[in-house]
């Protein structure tokens, strides 16, 4: 590991535990307001001022940089689940079954990402309770998300199809399911892992991107999303520069996450 | 290869794509018309909470929907409407949808066809300036530009570009560009590394000519293919920037229709979109294949 990723793993370790103690280094709490002192600047009390209804934004930076590190994650396994099953099994199998995975593939792939994870968010109740809109939003991202880890799944299966120990396996007498669990799938799992760090950050800007639109994870539970949609309120960079703490701070995990992952695996 | 077989063929793979694509929006159309059918509150309608509504006018509403209530039949006959030319009326809107989108593509048109450009135009430069360049300084800030624009979401850029008073398009452009940046200095890098393009230099051969001769070639039907993938990216990108920064386009509407659950427009917006992408991605692999013929 060269030093720059080895730094990249330092800031998400470093950004994951301050958040990982956000009950701890912020212990108000995201939802406490301090109705006395709405749209503070930052201060000893208020690291990074308040919100334009007293809210702590110092708080609620840490709990949403917390629900966006956890959750995003849990989307990712889910959609590189998806993906080992229609990508894989689709490989595997060949002939009709992969044509039709990749026939299903190409449907999710030729709608915009944006565009299909808005149609779907919308669709589904807006008026929820916090938590509920916390999972719906990471569950649409992980079950929407998988086309594209399919197709590079159903590639790697269908190479690994006809290779010698598949045919070897299957000369012993090994077939269906069990050839699958035991030969195919620990084969993918370097493809599977890439697919899966690859997801991370593209879900937690998708999320972003959601919660800025209006249709993230509700009030008063705070996300990136969330968080970067006060931004909307900005008049000027200069005037209140504080407010970008949480866009620095996505670009600081964003750029960390793109470092960590190699060129092989991008390209895996 | 003759150009009588090499045009048969292109026609060939033509209609071949032609059919897939004719599959896969209709097929697209039907699945966002599911979706939307089973999204829960589907049969709810907020004007039905107006006291100063009869029950006949309640009742009026509720029957206008009721052809809506069975996915299969209402698609039917949005296909039957289609082919004459009638896309249906936008219940959120009041509006005929063919009205909605002649008067909205206009606008996604030029924001997304102006930000495509610039975003071609930057990412072009700069691969190029750090190909040949062949100094670390380009490079990195090549890939550390990129890679800051990469790290920002589409919405973020878009609200950026409504502080800043910037136009719609260089949101676009910005958005776009870092993805063309990588891919296409990636390919730039492979290309300028191969062994004859080293004994092209030493021979004396101009960088002009090299790029034309020996560099468009390996790199050039892969940057085709992905100017067909940036149009997917632009339109997607289209909807933050026109919803935040007030643009009256297509991806404003996809947000509008979103929202207020409006079938008869998402259908409509599902399969032209994917019509767009689907004709860009297909237009941009027979020009490949047509080159590569053409080369053979």
């Amino acid at each position: 590991m060269n030093q720059v990723r080895k730094l990249a793993c330092v800031v998400v370790l470093v950004v994951c535990a301050m958040s990982a103690a956000a009950n701890w280094l912020a212990p108000a709490g995201y939802a406490k307001q301090f109705r006395e002192a709405p749209d503070a600047p930052p201060s000893r009390q208020h690291l990074l001022g308040t919100d334009e209804v007293g809210r702590d934004r110092f708080a609620r930076v840490l709990y949403g940089t917390r629900i966006s590190l956890l959750l995003a994650p849990a989307a990712a396994l889910v959609s590189t689940a998806l993906a080992a099953l229609v990508g894989g099994l689709a490989g595997y199998l060949g002939g009709f079954w992969l044509r039709l995975a990749r026939a299903f593939t190409d449907l999710f792939l030729s709608l915009p990402w944006l565009f299909l994870l808005i149609t779907v968010r919308a669709l589904l109740p807006l008026n929820v309770s916090p938590l509920t809109s916390v999972l719906i939003t990471f569950l649409i991202l992980g079950l929407l998300g998988w086309a594209a880890s399919a197709r590079v799944l159903s590639t790697s299966a269908d190479a690994l199809r006809d290779s010698d120990f598949i045919l070897q396996a299957r000369a012993s007498g090994l077939h269906g399911p069990r050839l699958f669990l035991i030969h195919v799938l620990p084969n993918l799992k370097p493809v599977l892992y890439a697919q899966f760090w690859i997801s991370i950050p593209v879900f937690i800007l998708s999320e972003a991107n959601l919660g800025i639109l209006g249709l993230g994870v509700a009030e008063p539970l705070p996300s990136w999303g969330s968080l970067l949609r006060e931004l909307e309120g900005l008049i000027s960079f200069r005037e209140e520069p504080w407010r970008l703490v949480p866009l620095l701070l996505l670009i600081v995990v964003m750029t960390s996450f793109q470092l960590l992952l190699s060129n092989e695996e991008v390209t895996a | 290869m003759s150009w009588k077989l090499l045009l048969w063929r292109t026609t060939q793979r033509l209609a071949r794509k032609l059919t897939v694509i004719a599959a896969l929006v209709l097929l697209g159309g039907l699945l966002s018309a599911t979706l939307v059918r089973m999204a829960p509150g589907f049969d709810s309608d907020e004007r039905e909470l107006d006291p100063s509504l009869s029950s006949q006018s309640v009742n009026a509403l509720r029957l206008s929907r009721a052809g809506e209530h069975n996915v299969f039949s209402f698609y039917m006959n949005y296909l039957r409407g289609a082919i004459h030319g009638d896309l249906g009326i936008s219940h959120a809107l009041g509006q005929p949808v063919k009205t909605l989108l002649r008067e909205r593509w206009p606008v996604t048109v030029r924001v997304v066809g102006v930000g495509l450009l610039l975003a071609w135009l930057l990412a072009l430069s700069l691969a190029f300036t750090a190909c040949l360049g062949r100094r670390p300084a380009y490079e990195i800030f090549g890939i550390t530009t990129s890679g800051a624009f990469l790290c920002i979401p589409a919405a973020v850029l878009a609200l950026l570009s409504v502080i800043l008073d910037a136009p719609g398009y260089l949101a676009i452009a910005l958005i776009v560009f870092p993805k063309i940046y990588r891919y296409s200095h990636n390919l730039l890098a492979k290309a300028y590394g191969l062994p004859h393009i080293t004994a092209a230099r030493a021979r004396g051969l101009s960088e002009t000519r090299i790029l034309a001769c020996h560099v468009l070639p390996v790199a050039g039907p892969q940057m085709i293919a992905l100017a067909g993938i940036t149009v997917s990216i632009a339109l997607g990108a289209a909807i933050p920037v026109e919803a935040l920064c007030g643009l009256p386009g297509i991806g404003q509407l996809a947000w509008q229709a979103a929202l207020s659950r409006d079938l008869p427009l998402l259908v409509n917006l599902t399969v032209m979109v994917t019509l767009v992408t689907l004709l860009a991605n297909s237009g941009a692999d027979v020009m490949v294949y047509m080159l590569a013929r053409g080369e053979s």
